[in-house]
Order: structure tokens, then C-alpha cells, then sequence
């Protein structure tokens, strides 16, 4: 059945847009990601013009995280007063983000720079987790090693604003957490991802909060900054598709809830490698179009030069 | 004297010995959910008050217009070992489809001047004033911008796909493709004969969408702010019936 898009004015098939809405969901419940980072190069795949699939991107994490974050919410694991703090500087790298992405598509190099931002982030986050989830494997088989100490005393303690953040057990400066929310919100308008999978080892290694609630409170403060960045691409741009969005959210709530009773099943650690290199997977195919000649070395964009 | 008078004129006038009767399959194109592209026949007869001559022969050729719109025409470039935009050009206008189908090749059926005058091919109807003081290799653009709107369809010349019976009746099916730019599109049919066109007629196609499509890319474009919000809305509604609905089936 094929699905003419009002705003992409794309015709493309509907069970295909439920498939790939579905896989992403499905990995999305299995990792607790968002599904941002796959779904965008996914669409651009599938001929959605990028503006649109980055915009409508945005839109599709709202609601997978709205789905995420209320069952974390019954199990008591959000920081509501850090999710605030994020959300405040994540905001601000949004708007920062969607300026951005306008100038940038302007000029003609918004596709070169989500794709570089592409690489560089996924290509450094994979690696990182592939790395820490390779040494915690090896460690759960051989004990006796000594275990890395949960709490440590970094320049991210010697910062003013102090401000206690009770959920998460911790008393740190609020200057840290802004800046790592305006970083997520930037990427989050750019690459139209939640930016989950620069979030959670942020808050885990850079502000040392504990594990139990890192996931509940990223999707909590996700869901505001996709919210506006969705918001700010409608305004400015106009490339927010519903239909599209719609027809991947359907498939994408269905995978999430299948991908959540197949995660359980599997170690934390194993999920992790999986995830590692799913990342690293698809940080070598934007690489790989990067470095290879291109078939056709001109394309076509409706519009006017600046 | 009179009778003298109207022969004088009717030898200074053009005699138009042979004319287009035309019709549409359709006059409207809506674009609904479901829209995967559409056929359109055009049909005609060549109406004359004399016997047709034997030569040189009768050619038809039909040409398919849609709205045409500025482009920009990127061309990329190795820098630092990856491949960026580098140079960029402007096309002020170029239709966003454009299909001819003739009864015969082209070269063969029609005269460049008459091509000139009656801008039947596609780049005679791409109109890049500018572009020469943008860029050394202007043709090399042109030719890029040809090629790409081929490959995807919106542009395609079919010698050979208008059917002529006893050189009176003709008919031509035309393919529109499921991409469809939304607007007036300009449908033309030319006879010829020596490669000179004899009769020249135009009709109108309105592409719209139509239903949820309609609703949708308007509310975008005139209320951005509530269209926005209302995608959220959506969003959210979405993700709390999910998480709702599965807890519900679990209990």
C-alpha cells in the first residue's frame, strides 16, 4: 500500500514505513534509546528529503520517550530537579541548533555536517561503550580484580552553584549538567536525534549520577528538548511530516514493547556489545559514503542561492 | 467587387488546412493517502476541410508541463579527502515535470527553429539567466540538472508513444509519477508535417491534493505554530496509549 507524505510529497510504502518505525522500536526497547540515530539516516535511505526526516525525526522521539519515561516514573527512577537543570541548557543548544541547521542548509552543506556530527559522535560514544562493556565482560569472568570505585572527585566538584540533587545522591554544581544538556539539545536539533546515547554516558561518567536513575531522567528531559526542537523545524522550516510521523510512531510503540520482553532476556553487558557495535555499524556506512566517490557528483534542490 | 475583395483575403490569410480536435482522459489530478501516480490519456482527431496530402507526413507530438520552480544545482568536490558541496549554481526556473511523447523521432518530426519558437523540448524551457557568470562549466550544470531530473522520472521524452491511426486519430498516454509537484499543468499537442507545426492546441491540468493531504500541508504552512503543536499532541497521545495499552495487556 503505498502512502503519499503531504509534506515530503513522497509517495512510499506504507508497510515499509511501519517496518522501519517497528525495527528501530524494537532496538529502542531492547537498549532504552531513543532510536533517533537510526531512524534519520533511515528515511534519508528511503528518499525522504533530509530536512524533513530530521525535523519528523524529532517528533517520533516525543513519543517513544513519553512511552519510556512513564514507566520509569512508576518505578520511582527520574531526578526531576536534574531533568530540569538539563532541560534549561538544553533548550538554549536547541535554539542554538536550529539556527544552525538553517544557515547550514542555506549554504548548501547541512547534509556534509549532520553526516561528520554523525561520525564523530557515534563513531567516539560506540567505541567508548564497546570498550567499557568488553572490560566489564572480562571482569564478571575472572574475580578477585578490583572494582572500579563508584565515586570520584573530579574538577566537576570544585564548581559554584552548588545545588543538591536528591534522587540522584548527589551535591554538584548546576553548571556542568547545563552544559551537557546545550550540548545534547544542539546535536538533538542537528542530527534530529533525542541524543540518549550522548546523554546517559555523560551523566554516568562526566556528573557521576547512579545508574538506576540516568535512563529515566534523559528521557525525561528528551522528551522537552525533542518537544521544542520539533516546535522550532515546524516554525522556521516548515519540514515536520505528521502523516510520516504517525505511521512510524505506530510501528515504533508496537517494537519498543516487543524489544523490551527480548531485552530482558539478555546480560546487560551483551546488550551493551550489541549496541556498541550497532552504533559503530552505522558511524562506518556514513564514513564509507564520506570517502567514496559519489555516482552522481551534482544534485538538485528547490530554492534560491543566499 | 466584393467577391473580389474576400479573395484577396482569403489568399493573404494563412489557410489552416489542418486542426487539432482534442480531449483529456481527465482535467483534474487529486492526490489523496493513497496517491501512487496516475495515467492521463490525451486523445484527439485532426479535423480538415480538404483530403490530407500524401507527404510529407503527419506527426503529432504531446508534451506534459508541470509548475516550474527555482533550483539550485549543487556539484560536489574532493576537499580533505571527503566529498562536500563545493560549487553551486542558480536555475531560475525549471518545471518540476516534463514529459514529451512524439509519433516519431524528434530530430526527424520537427526543425530546431520550430523547436525554438514553439519551446517543446525540455531545455528550452529552463530558464538559468544568470548562470554564465556563476560558473565556467555552465553546461556541465544543465546537463547534470537533465540527467538527474531523468533518473527520477520528471523529465522523459518518449519517441514513438503517440499512436496515429490513418493520420486523423491520435492518442498518448502519459505516466504522471507518484512525486507529483502540486499545480496547473500545461498540456500541449502539436501537428507537423516537415517538420514545421501546422496546428497548435493547449489545455489545463489541475494536480491538487486533496482530503487529509490538503488539511495537512496547508495547516503547515499557514499555522505553523498550531501544526506544531499539534504534532506534538499527537506524539504524546501516541506514547501514553502505548505505554497504557501494553501495561493494560500485561495486567
Amino acid at each position: 500500500m503505498q502512502l503519499y507524505l503531504p509534506i515530503a510529497e513522497v509517495s512510499v510504502n506504507a508497510f515499509l514505513l511501519l517496518g522501519l518505525g517497528g525495527l528501530v522500536g524494537l532496538l529502542s526497547g531492547m537498549f532504552g534509546v531513543g532510536g533517533g540515530f537510526l531512524i534519520t539516516p533511515l528515511l534519508f535511505f528511503i528518499g525522504i528529503p533530509p530536512a524533513v526526516a530530521v525535523a519528523t525525526g524529532a517528533n517520533q522521539v516525543v513519543a517513544s520517550s513519553v512511552s519510556g519515561v512513564l514507566a520509569q516514573v512508576r518505578r520511582k527512577a527520574v531526578d526531576f530537579r536534574m531533568g530540569l537543570v538539563l532541560l534549561a541548557g538544553g533548550i538554549i543548544g536547541s535554539a542554538a541548533g536550529v539556527w544552525v541547521f538553517a544557515r547550514l542548509a542555506a549554504l548548501g552543506q547541512v547534509d556534509l555536517f549532520v553526516q561528520l556530527s554523525y561520525v564523530l559522535f557515534l563513531g567516539l560514544i560506540g567505541a567508548m561503550m564497546l570498550q567499557e562493556s568488553l572490560r566489564t565482560m572480562n571482569r564478571a569472568r575472572k574475580p578477585g580484580t578490583p572494582v572500579r570505585r563508584a565515586h570520584v572527585h573530579t574538577w566537576v566538584h570544585n564548581l559554584p552553584f552548588k545545588v543538591k540533587f536528591r534522587a540522584s545522591g548527589l551535591y554538584i554544581s548546576v553548571i556542568p549538567p547545563m552544559m551537557v544538556g546545550a550540548v545534547v539539545g544542539f546535536l538533538a536539533a542537528i542530527m534530529g536525534v533525542g541524543g540518549g546515547f550522548i546523554m546517559v554516558p555523560a551523566m554516568i561518567y562526566i556528573l557521576g549520577m547512579p545508574t538506576k536513575v540516568v535512563v529515566g531522567t534523559s528521557l525525561f528531559q528528551i522528551i522537552f528538548v525533542t518537544a521544542f526542537t520539533t516546535l522550532m523545524h515546524a516554525v522556521t522550516s516548515q519540514t515536520v511530516d505528521m502523516l510520516l510521523a504517525f505511521v512510524l510512531i505506530i510501528g515504533g510503540v508496537i517494537g519498543a514493547q516487543i524489544g523490551a520482553r527480548i531485552g530482558l532476556r539478555l546480560k546487560a553487558e551483551q546488550l551493551r556489545i550489541l549496541l556498541s557495535l550497532l552504533v559503530l555499524a552505522v558511524a562506518g556506512k556514513i564514513t564509507f559514503d564520506l570517502l567514496m566517490t559519489p555516482a552522481e557528483l551534482y544534485s538538485v534542490t528547490p530554492g534560491l542561492l543566499p | 467587387m466584393i467577391r473580389a475583395i474576400a479573395l484577396v483575403l482569403a489568399m493573404a490569410l494563412p489557410v489552416q488546412a489542418e486542426q487539432i480536435v482534442a480531449g483529456l482522459s481527465q482535467t483534474e489530478v487529486s492526490i489523496n493517502a493513497n496517491f501512487a501516480g496516475s495515467e492521463i490519456i490525451v486523445y484527439g482527431a485532426v479535423k480538415r476541410d480538404a483530403p490530407a496530402p500524401k507527404k510529407p507526413r503527419l506527426e503529432v507530438i504531446v508534451t506534459v508541463e508541470g509548475p516550474a520552480d527555482p533550483l539550485i544545482v549543487r556539484k560536489k568536490d574532493r576537499r580533505f579527502g571527503i566529498w562536500v558541496n563545493a560549487e553551486s549554481v542558480q536555475i531560475d526556473l525549471a518545471p518540476s515535470f516534463y514529459a514529451v511523447a512524439t509519433t516519431g523521432p524528434l530530430s526527424e518530426i520537427l526543425t530546431d527553429a520550430e523547436n525554438l519558437r514553439y519551446q517543446i523540448t525540455v531545455p528550452s524551457e529552463i530558464r538559468a539567466v544568470g548562470i554564465a557568470r556563476q560558473t565556467d562549466n555552465s553546461t556541465d550544470f544543465i546537463a547534470a540538472l537533465l540527467r538527474i531530473r531523468e533518473d527520477e522520472g520528471r523529465y522523459r521524452i518518449a519517441e514513438g508513444a503517440v499512436e496515429l491511426t490513418d493520420s486523423t486519430l491520435f492518442r498518448a498516454d502519459v505516466v504522471l509519477p507518484a512525486n507529483l509537484t502540486e499545480g496547473d499543468y500545461r498540456v500541449r499537442m502539436y501537428i507537423t508535417r516537415g517538420g514545421m507545426v501546422i496546428d497548435a492546441q493547449d489545455q489545463v491540468i489541475a494536480v491538487q491534493k486533496q482530503g487529509l493531504e490538503r488539511f495537512v500541508n496547508r495547516l503547515s504552512k499557514s499555522q505553523p505554530l498550531i501544526y506544531g503543536l499539534l504534532s506534538l499532541a499527537m506524539a504524546v497521545a501516541a506514547g501514553w496509549g502505548a505505554s497504557t495499552a501494553f501495561r493494560f495487556f500485561r495486567a
